[in-house]
This record gives structure tokens, sequence and C-alpha cells, in this order.
């Protein structure tokens, strides 16, 4: 090719000949894969169960907040608003904190007056949603919801209103479980037991009525609610706000102990996760790049001949980190949804709720499989730039 | 021979063996500290649960009704049966002594408190703040403080043996009271040592040393509550059941395990005309927080453990693996499968004994820093754990060698010593 070549001849052949680069390339790196199966699937493996390890570690690590969180709001309420100086709340307040929270929580009112018995015993009354209390106070150990929750006012006058009895008011008030009158400012309401509640605190020496039958008999309204706000420790503070807002009658108290506790023992959990999670991840990584440097360790043949044959620094360079971070990638994406798997196999087992996939992971898993892969093949690569061909292909 | 085979190729190959051995080293760390990190989380995580308050309560046996709203008791206070204070030494004295971490007894007293010519009705609080008792050669600390740990003061806590007392906030912000300010409560003059901060009734109340109560009341000795921390196993079907129904060994087998049940049976036993009985709100939940943070360390310990068991093999099959021409040289001068398998596995018995004994030492190391860091306290590593990780050492070891040694025996020597493989 001595004539001067046109500008579209010499641009074809800069064509084929880059396509011809490309295609050796890609063929260069599917037959090492093909050729050499046993270890690129070794390799491909290990970085599978790196990649599955970390995404996994990372999706629980994310979730586990959440999830403990929930087994904590078992515990009750972490807020309670009370009347100022003791007062009554005004009727519409439940609804006011219903609007307030919007499903991020629940609450209970609480009704309490000191009546008498028909021998004179002071006795405390209480008032509740039946239906609230049951999902807020999980550990009230009751002998039998169904009946209170479904007993309604309309036979109440002909057995009595159905009431729980504490299991220390019971042999006072009921000792044969029959049904017994209270008092209260001169006002009667004839009592038949539906059922003990047992708790080990105050709630064993009192008698839950339903509220509606409270206020008509007694006229006094709620002077406490209850309140579960789920949520982290700053949604459970602006619910808070929003609540000293609302009902400026009432006063917004924290329960201490509650909040406290739950935030020390997720702060230590997640901790100890992350302790385990740095740990297994260090060794996946440390177990991938001990097979990925033997892998490209063992194929100094291959380095060699091709250095021989010609090929730049650049170019062996170029291929093995292609050959890495395909291979990082492949084994990343696998090694994502397996531990999406696992992830959400551990949330069932261990949580009997699915861990939710977090998408945000795998950017981190991807780049630090990437990253890991890389390094394991330029390690060794740049051990052997210093190596003669003839060395290496001499087998010394 | 053998042993000179082995011994050179330890000093020979000195890198192959140290890529190996570290591989095995780590693993067993991160096997070790898991497993003592699992082992000690339910006791550390109980722990931490303790900062909600007491799950066991003593009364006295005929208890009157309390009549009580808002932690203001409405009953005359001389009401009722009390608790001895000379039995509280004793809760120390139950099978399960290990397992109170603390407890506070509680005597709350109707009283008045005058200021500047006002009288206000208030309750007053008596209890342990940090009271040394002992019980036996046994000493040790107990009250508020310990059980009740988010109660905050502002100001001194006072001395269990002082007179000095600590107003409730909202009741100080009543009273416009300042720290170190003299209150007169029931014609007695006390000394404010601080301000109580704890988010519930004690606000309102006065809290006092519980010698100071029982003199007000007029009834040296007596307690009306004590609540009790315990470090308590989850509940079962098996804690749930009657222990009156249950006969001989099983009996013992209930009472001997820290169930809430067992710990308030045991306490009730040691308190002459008690009767005590769990908190459930808290002790039923600790056990479910309990098992779900158990559950989740023991999975991701298992996980741990296949990763590093992984780890292992794949650093032994790559160091086999490199070995190759060694395996083909001994075969061509007449070695037979068996007698070349059994130098490798004796080599690998070697690494898996030194790396697991540097890694037992490393993850002890490591599982005493992360208790520390985590959790102020130490985590103990049972040392039947040494000859166990041994074991799964070994086993890893070989399982990892196994195949690459059974591939590394079935080469044609002269393609291995070739280098054509």
């Amino acid at each position: 090719m001595s004539a001067p070549m046109s500008h579209a001849a010499r641009d074809l052949a800069a064509s084929r000949a880059r396509g011809a680069h490309t295609s050796m390339f890609l063929r260069m790196l599917v037959r090492a894969a093909v050729l050499r199966r046993g270890r690129a699937v070794s390799a491909l493996f290990a970085m599978v169960v790196a990649a599955a390890a970390a995404t996994a570690m990372l999706n629980l690590y994310v979730d586990v907040q959440a999830k403990l969180r929930r087994e904590f709001r078992n515990y009750g309420a972490n807020i309670i608003l009370v009347g100022k100086d003791g007062a009554s709340l005004p009727a519409d307040t439940l609804a006011h904190v219903d609007s307030v929270l919007a499903g991020r929580g629940i609450a209970a009112p609480f009704g309490l007056v000191v009546a008498r018995t028909s021998d004179g015993q002071p006795i405390v009354v209480a008032g509740t949603d039946f239906e609230r209390v049951r999902q807020l106070d999980r550990w009230w150990s009751v002998s039998s919801w169904l009946e209170i929750t479904t007993s309604g006012a309309k036979d109440a006058t002909r057995v009595g209103h159905p009431a729980l009895i504490g299991v220390r008011a019971l042999p006072t008030v009921a000792p044969k479980n029959q049904a017994f009158d209270l008092s209260f400012q001169g006002r009667t309401l004839h009592v038949t037991p539906a059922g003990t509640v047992q708790t080990g605190a105050a709630e064993d020496s009192r008698i839950y009525i339903s509220l509606d039958e409270f206020v008509t008999w007694t006229g006094v309204q709620p002077s406490t609610i209850e309140v579960a706000a789920s949520g982290s420790p700053e949604e459970v503070a602006s619910i808070m706000n929003q609540l000293t807002q609302a009902i400026p009658e009432g006063d917004v108290r924290p329960v201490r102990q509650i909040m406290e506790g739950e935030a020390r023992v997720l702060g230590k959990t997640r901790a100890t996760l992350l302790a385990a999670a740095s740990l297994i991840i260090l060794t996946a990584a440390l177990c991938v790049l001990s097979t990925l440097m033997g892998w490209v360790f063992d194929r100094r043949r291959d380095f060699a001949i091709m250095k021989a044959l010609g090929a730049s620094g650049r170019l062996l360079n170029g291929f093995f980190a292609a050959e890495a971070a395909i291979l990082g990638a492949t084994g990343a994406l696998i090694g994502f949804l397996v531990g999406i798997g696992i992830a959400a196999w551990i949330g069932r087992v261990n949580f009997h709720a699915p861990v939710v996939p977090r998408l945000s992971v795998l950017p981190v898993v991807l780049a630090g499989s990437m990253a890991v892969t890389l390094l394991s093949a330029i390690l060794p690569i740049s051990l052997l730039r210093r190596v003669q061909p003839a060395v290496i292909l001499r087998g010394e | 021979m053998f042993v000179r085979l082995v011994y050179e190729s330890f000093r020979r190959q000195q890198r192959r063996k140290l890529l190996a051995g570290t591989a095995i080293t780590l693993g067993v760390t991160v096997a070790t500290a898991m497993i003592a990190v699992a082992t000690d989380i339910g006791d550390k995580i109980n722990r931490e649960l303790r900062t909600i308050g007491a799950n066991l309560v003593v009364t006295p046996q005929e208890d009157s009704l309390d009549v009580e709203i808002g932690g203001v008791n409405l009953k005359p206070p001389t009401d009722g049966a009390f608790l001895d204070e000379a039995d509280l030494p004793k809760i120390k004295g139950i099978f399960w002594h290990n397992n109170i971490t603390g407890f506070a007894p509680m005597l709350p007293v109707n009283t008045a408190l005058e200021q500047g010519g006002k009288r206000l009705d208030v309750t007053l609080l008596g209890t342990y703040f940090a009271k040394s008792v002992s019980f036996g050669t046994d000493q040790f600390t107990t009250g508020v403080r310990s059980t009740y740990p988010w109660w905050k003061v502002s100001g001194a806590w006072p001395k269990d043996s002082s007179r000095d007392v600590l107003l409730g906030e909202r009741l100080a912000a009543r009273l416009g009271d300042e720290p170190e300010d003299q209150i007169t409560i029931a014609g007695r003059q006390l000394r404010v040592a601080g301000i109580l901060s704890t988010g519930g009734a004690e606000d309102d109340e006065v809290v006092a040393p519980l010698a100071v109560a029982q003199e007000i009341m007029g009834r040296p000795g007596a307690v009306k509550r004590v609540y009790v921390s315990a470090l308590t196993k989850p509940e079962d079907a098996f804690a749930r059941r009657d222990p009156k129904s249950l006969s001989g060994a099983i009996y013992d087998r209930w009472y001997c395990t820290p169930y809430p049940q067992a710990i308030a049976l045991q306490l009730t036993e040691a308190m002459s005309h008690s009767h005590s009985e769990q908190i459930r709100q808290v002790s039923q939940n600790e056990g479910a927080v309990l098992t779900r943070i158990e559950g989740l360390i023991f999975l991701i310990t298992l996980a741990a453990l296949f990763a590093s068991a992984l780890a292992v093999s794949a650093a032994m099959a790559t160091t086999i693996f490199e070995r190759r021409a060694e395996v083909g040289l001994m075969k061509a001068l007449g070695a037979g499968k068996l007698a070349v398998a059994s130098i490798f596995f004796a080599e690998a018995t070697l690494l898996a004994l030194i790396g697991g004994l540097a890694g037992f030492v490393l993850g002890s190391g490591l599982a005493h820093q992360i208790g520390h860091s985590i959790f102020n306290s130490d985590i103990s590593i049972p040392p039947v754990l040494l000859p166990v990780i041994l074991v799964i050492a070994v086993i890893v070891t070989f399982a990892g060698s196994a195949a690459a040694i059974r591939r590394a025996v079935g080469l044609d020597p002269v393609f291995a010593l070739r280098g054509e493989l």
C-alpha cells in the first residue's frame, strides 16, 4: 500500500484495525474464562459469596433498627398525655391525638376515679377503650379479651356492665365471680366480671370498664392518654411537639425508661452488628483477594506470551483490569441477589417480617467488589511486570 | 524422611506457608470472636434491658388493695401490711442471687410540706439510693441509682444515712425552690440535696432515704414494696406451668432455671409474708427483644463461620495448586498417592493447629475489644472453646485442602513437571 490512501480508505482501515483490536480483546477475555473454567468459576464463586455476605449484612444493618423498634413498641406507650394538674382532658382529645399520629402509632385513653364497693371499700375504677388497650398494652394478661370486646352495651342492662377485674381486686369485690355494685357520687353501676387482668403493676388492683359506660356513669372525661408512637427518636420527638401544640390543655411527657432503654439496646445491637459485618466483609474480601491473586499468578505464562508477542504494558494492564472488573461486576450482581435472599430469609426466620431489599446497597457492593477484584489483579501484575518474559516462560 | 519432608517444606516455602497460615489465623480469629460474642450477647443485652427498670416486685402477702392514681396513694398510709427491711439482704441469698442486678425498697408516706405558711399535701417516697447491704460475706451496693438509671438528679444524690432529700422537678417548680434549701416536712427540717427528674410520678414527690420515711410514718423497718431487677431467661411454655403441679426432677429443673416465675417464687420464699410477681410490661417484652437479638447474632455468627471456612479453604486450595510440580516430582520418584496425600495432610494439620492457636488468641483479644468498646464489660471466653476451635480449624483446613490434594495427586507427573496444566 504505497499509493496515498484516500481519507475514506484510511478511516476504514483504522476502524477495521480498531475493530479487530476490540474483537481480539474480547475474544481473549472470553477464552481466558472458558478455557480455565474451574479457576474462573472458583474465583467467581468467591466473589459471589463475598458480595452476598456484604449485601446481606448491609441490608440487615439498615433494617434491623426498624425491626427492633417494632419489638420495642410492645413495651407500650412511650408518650403519656395527661391533663394539666390532674384535670380531665376535653372529650375530643383522642380524636386530636389520632389525627396527629395519622397511623404512626396507637393511643389509648384512660379515665380513673375512686369508687366504692357496696361495703364501702374504696377501689379505683378505670374506663378505657379495650380494643386499643389490647393493641397498646400487649403484656396485659387478660383471661378473655373476646368477652370484654364483643359484649356490647346493648345487653348490659340485662346482665350488668361487663368489666375486667384486676387479679388483686377480684377477691375483694367478687370472690365468687358474681355481679356486684359500684357507687360513685351517689350513682351506682351494676357490674358483671367478664374476665381478669394481670400485669404485676397498679392495674391489678383496678376494675376496668368501657370508656362510654365510664363517662355516662361518672361524667368524668379521660385524664390520661397513653401513646405508643413508632419511628426513630427524632420522629417520636416531632410527634411529641405536634401533640403539645394540638392539645394545649394537656401535658405531654415522654416515658423516659422506655425511650432510653430502647435507644441503648438498639445502639448496642447495631454496634455489635457493625463489628460482625465488618469482620465478615473483611474475611470475604480477603478470600476473594487470595483466590484471585492465585488465579492471576497462575496465568503468568499467558502474561509472558502476550508480553513476548509485543503487547504493551498498558494493554496488559487493561486486559487484566477489564477481566477483574467484569468478574467483580458479575459477582457483585449475582451476590447482590443472593444476599437479598439471605437477608429476607433472616428477616423471616428471626423477625417474622421480610427485610426490605434496598437498592441503595447495590452501588456500594458493586464498587467494593470491583475495587477488591482490581486490587487483586493489579498486585500480581505489577510484580510480574518487573520479570522478563523469558524467565517466566522457562518456568523459573 | 516424612518428618524431614514436612519440616523442609515449612522451612523453605515460608511465603506460601505464611499465606495459608495467615488465612487460617484470620478465619479462626473471626470465628472465635463471633462465637464469643454470640454466646455472651444474651447476657449483655439482658443487662442493657435492665435499664428499662425492675422486672419483679415484692409486696406484702396480705396487702390490701392499692387505691392509687397517677402515683398518688389515696388511702391512709398506715393501712395494710408491710415487709420487713431486715429481710431485704436475703434477696441476695436466693438460688439465683447472681442474677439479681439490684433492688430498691419503696415506702410511700402521705404527708404535708410546709413552706412560707402554706401547707401542701405531698407523697414522700422512702427508698435506697445506693445503699451498701451485706449478706453473709457478700457486700453489694443497691438502690434506685442502679435499678432506675433514667432518674436524673441536678445537684447531688443524697446519702442513704443522711437526712437529705430529693425534690421532684414538678413539685420543685410549684414551690419555686432551689437546691440546698431547707424544706419542712411533717415538722422536720430536711435539706434538699438535688432536684429529681424521672418523667414519672416521682416528679411530683419528695424522695428521701428509707429511714427518714420510716421515721415520719412511725414504723421503723417497714417497707411497702421492693422492686427487683433480675436477669431472666425468656419465658417459654415450660415456664408457665404451675410449679405446684410439677414433680421431683421436673420441679427442680423449673426452679433452677432463671425464669421470671422461678425467681419470683424464690423471692417469695426468701422474704417472710411476702408475695412477688413479675412486672409483665418489663419481663414479658424483654424476652421477645432478647430472643430477636440473640437469634440475629446467632445467624450472623453462622455466616461469619461460613465466610471464614471459605477463606481458609480458598487459601489452602491456592497454595496446594501452586505446588503441583512438587507433586509431580514426588510421583516421578515413585511416591504413591497415599504418601503424597499424607504429607499434604500433615502439613495442613500443622498449619491448622498453629494458625488456630494464633487465631484463638487474636480472636479472644478481639472479643475483649468488642466487649469493652460496645458494652463496657468483659466478654468471657470459655476455655472449652479452644479445643472446639482447633478441631474446627483442622476440619475446615482438611476440607479446604482435600479437593486440591486429590486433584494434585491425580495429575500425570509428566504434565505436572512440564507445567502444562
